[in-house]
């Protein structure tokens, strides 16, 4: 029993930074049809933002306040480069998938190579709380803390987000937008601005799963957010493009599917049993489960 | 000589290899209703969207669109439409996924009062089904939402494609009575095939064959003139209004 409670919770814990990069990722697609393989770099740059605040930034820190200021940075600091992405290099490319796409990885492996130049390949410890090292007792099992604070976190973002597209009129442009881009135009409404707005969303989100996920390995490496982002695909084709809810069981199937698998088969299995899932996915429900239909 | 609402001089379209539109040249009165005719395929849609800078990306537009003095094809389309132009798209496009509510929400504009009276004074259902998903309204139903969210606002010229294309007769009529007041105080250029509609709103009509302008004129004139309308539409004018 403390075996299934503690693989449920780190699982959703999983699932959770899952969550976090691919809710971001399946607006930005849902809204402008952009692949962007450089959502990676996002939360590349929120974790090496976050560590280093929490280490040079005046009033920051690796624990308390200090690290709450720690990781605002690095929230921020990921959706400035998210919208300086959007702005320089994937507006003048809208409707050019092929270009997109060849813009998008060439970004995200220069910016791999960057955070490498800048502070070296080898993995560096994360400043972590210390609470976070800790484990809390649930239903008996020691869940760690850190696994706890990304669902915590995860939880809130999907109700902001649920949140702002219910209730704010940049939301309704959004929802709408989803649904038929065209249509928004022809009803005297600047579609581009709400692009910027799902970037600068999406590279916060995908920023705090950088400082999070941190928090969660330990340590912080350049080709993280790369690793990180297969996953995110993964769980944006099966929840649906354009649909938070639709990632959000997405990535609690994926991240649940990955942890027992992995854990009552051989370690790895759980990966491709993920693979598994999404072919599975595509074949029955090619929209994904929450996702507009598509149409020839 | 009345100054028209919209001028279209010479309007080409290219898309993806195909010539659609071959130098169309015609003006829209500044009242009333301008019928754009002609049988499926010869460009009608297509004019429409090149007006409004909806033509396809990697779509060539070559000519003139003038509103006024105002110079309209390098404009994109929310600008075209923040300016008065509005367009009722054919398939209606309503947002499935929005409340009634938000689809016409959607369409309110910063700085302007949304004219919702006029808009439920025309259409009471919508003010009764605002909470409903327009995704499961009827087609008459969801062409009055599209029509509605073009009349919050105030326009100078309308767009209408096809707005009767699949309706029931009874909704047909009712859409046309729709327009027949909204077009005593906007101009309106109309698509539409059926010719009963055609005949009850349109006062000016322009025939495309083939990418091309073959017939301009009073439309009640080409609707009298059977061997006409037969040699440009296919159809016969023998329909009551």
């Amino acid at each position: 029993m403390n075996t299934v409670v503690l693989l449920t919770l780190t699982g959703l814990g999983l699932a959770a930074l899952y969550f976090l990069v691919a809710s971001g990722l399946s607006l930005v697609f849902g809204l402008a049809d952009v692949l962007n393989f450089a959502h990676g770099l996002f939360l590349g740059v929120g974790a090496y933002a976050t560590w280093w605040a929490a280490g040079n930034l005046p009033g920051a820190g690796p624990d308390g306040l200090g690290f709450v200021v720690a990781v605002l940075f690095g929230v921020l600091a990921g959706s400035l480069v998210a919208v300086l992405v959007e702005l320089v290099l994937i507006r003048p490319l809208y409707s050019r998938t092929i270009e997109q796409v060849l813009v998008t990885v060439g970004l995200s492996l220069a910016g791999v190579a960057l955070l490498q130049a800048t502070w070296g390949a080898d993995p560096r410890t994360f400043p972590r709380p210390a609470w976070s090292r800790q484990v809390t007792s649930v239903l008996g099992a020691q869940v760690p803390n850190a696994g706890l604070l990304l669902i915590v976190a995860a939880v809130l973002v999907l109700g902001a987000l649920l949140a702002f597209l219910r209730w704010t009129r940049y939301g309704l442009i959004i929802r709408a937008g989803v649904e038929n881009r065209e249509m928004v135009t022809a009803l005297g409404i600047d579609v581009r601005k709400a692009f910027t707005l799902v970037f600068a969303i999406g590279g916060a989100a995908a920023a705090l799963a950088g400082a999070l996920g941190g928090v969660y390995f330990g340590t912080v490496s350049p080709g993280q957010g790369g690793s990180l982002l297969i996953f995110a695909f993964i769980v944006v084709v099966i929840g649906g493009m354009g649909s938070v809810v639709g990632s959000a069981y997405a990535a609690v199937a994926v991240g649940l599917l990955q942890q027992f698998v992995n854990y009552y088969g051989t370690s790895g299995l759980g990966d491709l049993c993920v693979v598994g899932l999404l072919a599975v996915v595509l074949l029955l429900r090619p929209q994904g489960l929450a996702g507009k239909v598509a149409h020839a | 000589m009345v100054e028209p609402v919209l001028s279209v001089a010479d309007l080409s379209v290219r898309i993806a290899g195909l010539h659609i539109l071959q130098g169309v040249s015609f003006e829209v009165a500044p009242t009333g209703v301008t019928v754009l005719l002609g049988r499926n395929g010869v460009g009608k849609t297509t004019t429409l969207r090149a007006i409004v800078g909806l033509t396809p990306r990697g779509g060539e537009v070559g000519g003139t669109v003038r509103m006024g003095a105002r110079s309209l094809l390098a404009r994109p389309t929310h600008r075209l439409v923040r300016d008065g132009l509005g367009y009722v798209p054919e398939d209606r496009c309503v947002f499935a996924g929005l409340t009634v509510a938000e689809n016409l929400r959607l369409a309110e504009r910063r700085g302007t009062t949304p004219a919702y009276d006029k808009v439920f004074a025309l259409f009471p259902e919508l003010d009764r089904r605002g909470r409903q998903r327009a995704g499961s309204l009827s087609g008459g139903q969801q062409q009055m939402l599209a029509i509605g969210r073009v009349l919050l606002n105030d326009n100078r010229l309308l767009l209408v494609d096809e707005p009767t294309k699949g309706l029931a007769p009874k909704v047909v009529t009712e859409v046309a009575e729709v327009l027949e007041r909204v077009a005593e105080s906007v101009p309106v250029l109309l698509v539409e095939q059926n010719l009963a509609v055609v005949r009850r709103l349109a006062s000016d009509a322009v025939v495309l064959s083939a990418g091309r302008v073959a017939w301009t004129g009073d439309a009640r004139e080409l609707l009298l003139e059977t061997a006409l309308t037969k040699s440009l539409l296919g159809v016969g004018a023998e329909v009551k209004a």
